[in-house]
């Protein structure tokens, strides 16, 4: 791979929790370039949600240098740089669509006209037009977090960090949303990090998958996804497509056994 | 988009026409107890000292339903001053302690401590402090008993936010403050209510019995205990249904102020309370 300037470099970054005595994250070194789609993917504690919290200044990393967008993950958090997905859509039950949506501007000290219009912009975006002022605990799941990734993408954010915001729906809104996801970051040009469980989802969705081993969680190999641009409902049934998810779960299955991770090679090529 | 929850419809009329079914029942029970307390009293010639009959009561109320009614108003404003006190104060410790938890945990055990403390034994105390005539004398009693449910509340309000939320607020690097001001007290804002509708009551019962000790003459409690002491009782029950209304009153007010600022809730006209 070429090296453009990174959206995200991680360096050497390691996690133990409780003075050593979990080892959650070891050795993580990997860069992404702008406009990636990276997935995280792993079994259950293989710390992919931490690494996810480590990128996005949520948590401190016990060693290592996290670099986004040139500077200290730190910076990049002050700077707004960060749009953020849980898995729960978090939003605020006192405050409607609109509001839920417009709440990082509003931080952000847009003047009402200009976060009027962007709200606008971002419900059209993701298809909730008609339900501008309905509170969330009146919307489906799946709509509820249609409304948390427009409120993520409001401000232009140079990366989006996701974390399986779709683990909570039942498949056909997660494969959905899935179309929609690719669509929205087609169109806004964002880096987008996406943790999930799901290795369908995140052969679908990414540019490279970044498979993780648990105990402690270390990059046990990437797969870069040559699926063509843009993806469909076609895309599911390409060969190549079964192909991808195979390797996927091999490397997942190699992963899992408590041996060193498969290929570190293939990790540090992916420095810059 | 067939699995959209319809809003609950906010028409004050329909509001209205369902409370009436939703209370109808009760105010069948309310009239059948009247009614046989009336019954009771005729058959078994109960003394008026006991239990005076519902008449007599209703007739005590109307010949002195402006007395009363003045009455009532001086020991409302007690009331109403010392919840106002003891409101404002546990909020603000509420405040303080979730901002600062550690502050809270070398605080919390007094005021668990305090909350078991009989407030009412300190009446003749306060009364001592700023004078019988004083209203606050009465308003202090109001405002310590409405402290701790109010702040008990609060303090949970304020501190039972998801912390996917907190995280929210930064990675959109928001400060203490603004962190508060958009998740915190919004989210303790139903709990604030749940623990001012109690202490609405309270305030009532403290400032009655604060009256009890002593208290100007046009005070509500004072005219209780005086016409008991003149044997005139079915006046002292006006004075309690007097009390009791004010409470009452002031209970529903709190609840209507409620509707209005937390109407963003998930049928929160639904709820019975």
């Amino acid at each position: 791979m070429s090296a453009p300037p990174a959206a995200v470099s991680l360096a050497g970054v390691g996690k133990t929790f409780g003075k050593g005595a979990v080892r959650a994250l070891e050795d993580i070194d990997l860069a992404i370039a702008p406009g990636e789609f990276v997935s995280l993917i792993g079994p259950s504690g293989c710390g992919k949600s931490t690494l996810l919290r480590i990128v996005g200044d949520l948590i401190q990393p016990s060693v290592g240098d996290v670099i986004v967008n040139g500077k200290p993950a730190h910076r990049a958090r002050l700077d707004h740089d960060y749009g953020i997905v849980f898995q729960s859509a978090v939003l605020y039950d006192w405050r409607t669509v609109t509001k839920n949506i417009s709440l990082p501007l509003e931080l952000l000290g847009w003047s009402r006209g200009r976060r009027n219009e962007r709200v606008r912009e971002m419900v059209e975006l993701v298809e909730l037009s008609g339900f501008e002022s309905h509170h969330p605990w009146q919307l489906s799941g799946g709509m509820q977090q249609r409304v948390s990734i427009a409120r993520a993408l409001s401000f232009d954010p140079a990366l989006l960090l996701m974390d399986e915001p779709f683990g909570a729906l039942d498949e056909m809104t997660r494969e959905r949303l899935n179309m929609e996801l690719l669509r929205i970051w087609e169109r806004s040009g964002s880096t987008i990090v996406f943790v999930t469980h799901s290795i369908p989802e995140a052969v679908f969705l990414s540019t490279r998958v970044v498979v993780m081993s648990p105990r402690p969680g270390r990059i046990a190999g990437i797969v870069e996804v040559d699926l063509p641009q843009p993806r469909g409902a076609e895309t599911r049934e390409q060969p190549r497509f079964f192909e991808l998810v195979t390797e996927v779960r091999e490397r997942l299955a190699g992963s899992g056994a408590a041996t060193a991770p498969t290929e570190p090679a293939l990790v540090t090529e992916e420095r810059v | 988009m067939s699995t959209v929850v319809q809003p609950v419809p906010r028409s004050f009329g329909r509001t209205i026409g369902r409370r009436f079914r939703d209370w109808l029942p009760a105010l069948v029970v309310f009239v059948l107890v009247l009614v046989a307390w009336q019954g009771l009293v005729e058959v078994f010639n109960i003394r008026q000292f006991l239990l005076p009959k519902p008449t007599a009561i209703l007739g005590a109320l109307r010949d002195n339903r402006s007395d009363l009614w003045s009455a009532g108003i001086v020991t409302f404003k007690e009331a109403l001053g010392g919840f106002a006190m003891g409101s404002t104060a546990a909020i603000l410790v509420a405040l303080v302690l979730a901002r600062w938890r550690r502050v809270g945990g070398a605080i919390m055990p007094y005021a668990i401590a305090a909350n078991a403390v009989p407030i009412i034994a300190f009446a003749p105390i306060t009364n001592n402090w700023f004078g019988l005539l004083n209203p606050m004398s009465k308003m202090v009693i109001a405002a310590v008993l409405c402290f701790f449910p109010v702040f008990v509340n609060t303090l949970r309000g304020l501190t039972s936010v998801e912390p996917a939320s907190i995280e929210l607020m930064r990675s959109y690097a928001a400060g203490e403050i603004e962190t508060f001001r958009r998740v915190r007290i919004p989210n303790a804002l139903p709990f604030i209510f749940t623990g001012l509708k109690v202490a609405s009551v309270l305030a009532m019962i403290g400032a009655v019995v604060g009256e009890y000790f002593g208290g100007p003459l046009d005070a509500l409690g004072v005219v209780i205990q005086n016409n008991v002491a003149l044997f005139d009782f079915p006046l002292a029950w006006a004075g309690i249904i007097v009390a009791s209304a004010f409470g009452i009153a002031f209970y529903a007010a709190v609840a209507v102020a409620e509707h209005f600022l937390t109407g963003w809730q998930p049928a929160a006209d639904s709820r019975s309370d």
